[in-house]
């Protein structure tokens, strides 16, 4: 796969809101394809604008961003919605239509290709179930193909979020916060599972994440954002305490999670798992 | 960071927005029982009671004669279909007006933080405003009015009084679903525009589907007031039972009335039963 340029090449990024507040503060970040980038910093530093900056939902204040070489700005809302369907965007909440069937959330990942009659047709009766069901295998519950979406539990519901993401099948995933609503177990499933997938197709990853553990304990390249900017911009084992301490100073919730890690898993994830295929 | 709380903090400082609104409705309520000259007195001098007697004496016994029943019954068949008909037009001009005129599709809200401002207001606003005022129009204009003209375009019989009902229905249902579909959580919305759907799939994968048991409610509860209404039409000549009780009164026959109002009565009754089953069935 030949690639013109940096998956992501962000200069000077910038997003300052109608109410004054300053979000994004200036991020210069650049992407390798098939990186996978883990995303760490306190509450409120401008993580979740950053990610709406990348999948192209926020339209930033100044600076720009590139995708593969492209600059995001000024293009057509055709060229818009092409740019969005090669980005993949998985949230805390699992934004699904809880009264559709899980099939037509899961092919909803095809909206961005299909026309709007085909999406309407598929709606009476779905068009390439097939693939659906192919991705409710991969995430482990194609036994709910055609359950009402709302009668899931919130961890299998995040899991159907994460199907239509692979029936999309986007070059770039982009998680933000995924696992911040479900139990630790499935936490980890679910990054592993993004990892995997990512791997898989040589797409590039980046993932939001509360969890410091998480975040080293599956990522090779951690970026810290603090106040809109970015703070450290670092290989994991280049991460040190002390810089963990600073990027989360002054933040008492997040703290108190840095102090007390999950069982299992140590403060600076040095019993981490292996990473699999990823060469360093 | 967060000092011990030293003081129990007070409450605070009441608006005089509350009271001065009250006091608003009740001079707003003074003035429009002057105005529309309600006065109870009136209902005892005079003829009135008389005349209201004379009324009800000819309305009973009401004419039950196996002769006009058969004859009312195609124009009660009439008011249900003028109802049906009706009700589907208003739909289709409401829905696509009332997605128009919906503020969080057309130019504000989380799937419009991408746009610059003109791209937001020309193509945006303009056609929202637009449809806004349609739908202003088609519903401040009563329906018997719509009627009225409809009957001078297209000649009597059931066809204006569906129109009539199409158009002016047609606005409230349009001003409501926009409410409605503006009331929809919004992030299953941001998800799919995230992921490259169009603004109709957006429509139909996100939209309609989280609204649709409020949409469906609110345009069976239309259909019960358009039979109503069609008996209303009816007055101007727009067909269905409503023509009919136009004709017996200019006939005096308050014993025909007495009888078109009973069937009437179980029209609507039915219609009631009828779309609250549907209703239960179809907003689960």
């Amino acid at each position: 796969m030949s690639v013109p340029g940096p998956t992501y090449e962000l200069r000077e990024l910038k997003k300052v809101f109608a109410d004054g507040t300053v979000a994004v503060d200036g991020i210069s970040l650049t992407v390798g394809p098939g990186e996978q980038i883990a995303v760490i910093g306190p509450s409120g530093a401008g993580k979740t604008t950053l990610f709406r900056l990348l999948n192209l939902t926020l339209r930033p204040t100044s600076g720009s961003l590139g995708i593969a070489g492209l600059d995001m700005a000024g293009l057509s809302d055709q060229a818009l919605r092409r740019q969005r369907q090669r980005i993949g965007t998985i949230y805390q909440q699992h934004n699904l239509v809880g009264r559709l069937r899980v099939v037509h959330n899961v092919l909803a990942g095809n909206l961005g290709r299909w026309s709007t009659a085909r999406a309407l047709a598929s709606l009476w009766r779905p068009r390439d179930s097939a693939a659906a069901w192919r991705a409710l295998v991969q995430v482990g519950i194609p036994e709910k193909l055609y359950a009402r979406t709302d009668e899931l539990s919130g961890g299998q519901q995040q899991r159907v979020a994460l199907a239509r993401v692979l029936v999309q099948d986007p070059s770039i995933i982009l998680a933000d916060e995924p696992v911040s609503s479900v139990d630790p177990s499935l936490a980890m499933i679910i990054v592993t599972l993004l990892r995997d997938v990512a791997h898989e197709s040589r797409k590039t990853l980046l993932m939001n994440l509360h969890s410091v553990d998480l975040a080293l304990g599956y990522f090779l390249r951690i970026v810290g954002v603090r106040d809109g900017r970015i703070h450290f911009d670092l290989a994991r084992d280049q991460v040190t305490e002390e810089l963990l301490r600073g990027l989360y100073a002054g933040h008492r919730d997040d703290e108190l999670q840095l102090e007390r890690p999950p069982d299992g898993l140590n403060l600076l994830g040095r019993a981490c798992r292996p990473l699999p295929g990823l060469a360093e | 960071m967060a000092e011990p709380v030293a003081h129990f903090p007070a409450s605070p400082s009441k608006s005089a927005f509350p009271s001065l609104l009250g006091a608003g409705f009740l001079a707003v309520l003074a003035a429009s029982l002057y105005t529309a000259q309600v006065d109870p007195r009136r209902l005892f001098e005079g003829d009135a009671l008389a005349n209201a007697a004379r009324f009800l004496r000819g309305g009973f016994p009401p004419d039950l004669s196996a002769e006009f029943l058969s004859q009312m019954i195609r124009p009660a068949v009439e008011t249900i279909q003028i109802s049906v008909v009706g009700t589907l037009f208003a739909v289709l001009i409401g829905l696509p007006l009332g997605l128009l005129a919906t503020s969080s599709l057309a130019w504000s809200g989380i799937l419009h933080e991408r746009r610059a401002a003109m791209g937001r207001w020309v193509l945006g606003f303009l056609p929202y405003a637009v449809a806004r005022g349609l739908l202003s129009v088609f519903r401040s204009v009563p329906e018997y009015v719509w009627a009225f003209m409809f009957v001078r375009a297209v000649g009597l019989g059931p066809f204006p009084g569906v129109l009539a009902i199409g158009v002016a229905y047609g606005g409230m249902l349009g001003k409501v679903y926009s409410e409605i579909l503006e009331g929809v959580n919004p992030r299953p919305l941001e998800t799919l525009q995230a992921a490259g759907a169009s603004k109709l799939g957006i429509v139909l994968y996100g939209l309609i589907p989280q609204a649709l048991p409020s949409l469906v409610s609110y345009t069976l509860y239309r259909w019960e007031c358009a039979i109503r209404a069609s008996a209303i039409l009816g007055l101007v000549g727009a067909g269905g039972l409503g023509q009919q009780i136009e004709l017996s009164m200019r006939f005096f026959k308050f014993d025909e009335v007495v009888t078109l109002l009973g069937m009437l009565l179980c029209l609507v009754g039915a219609v009631d039963f009828v779309s609250g089953r549907l209703r239960a069935r179809l907003t689960r």
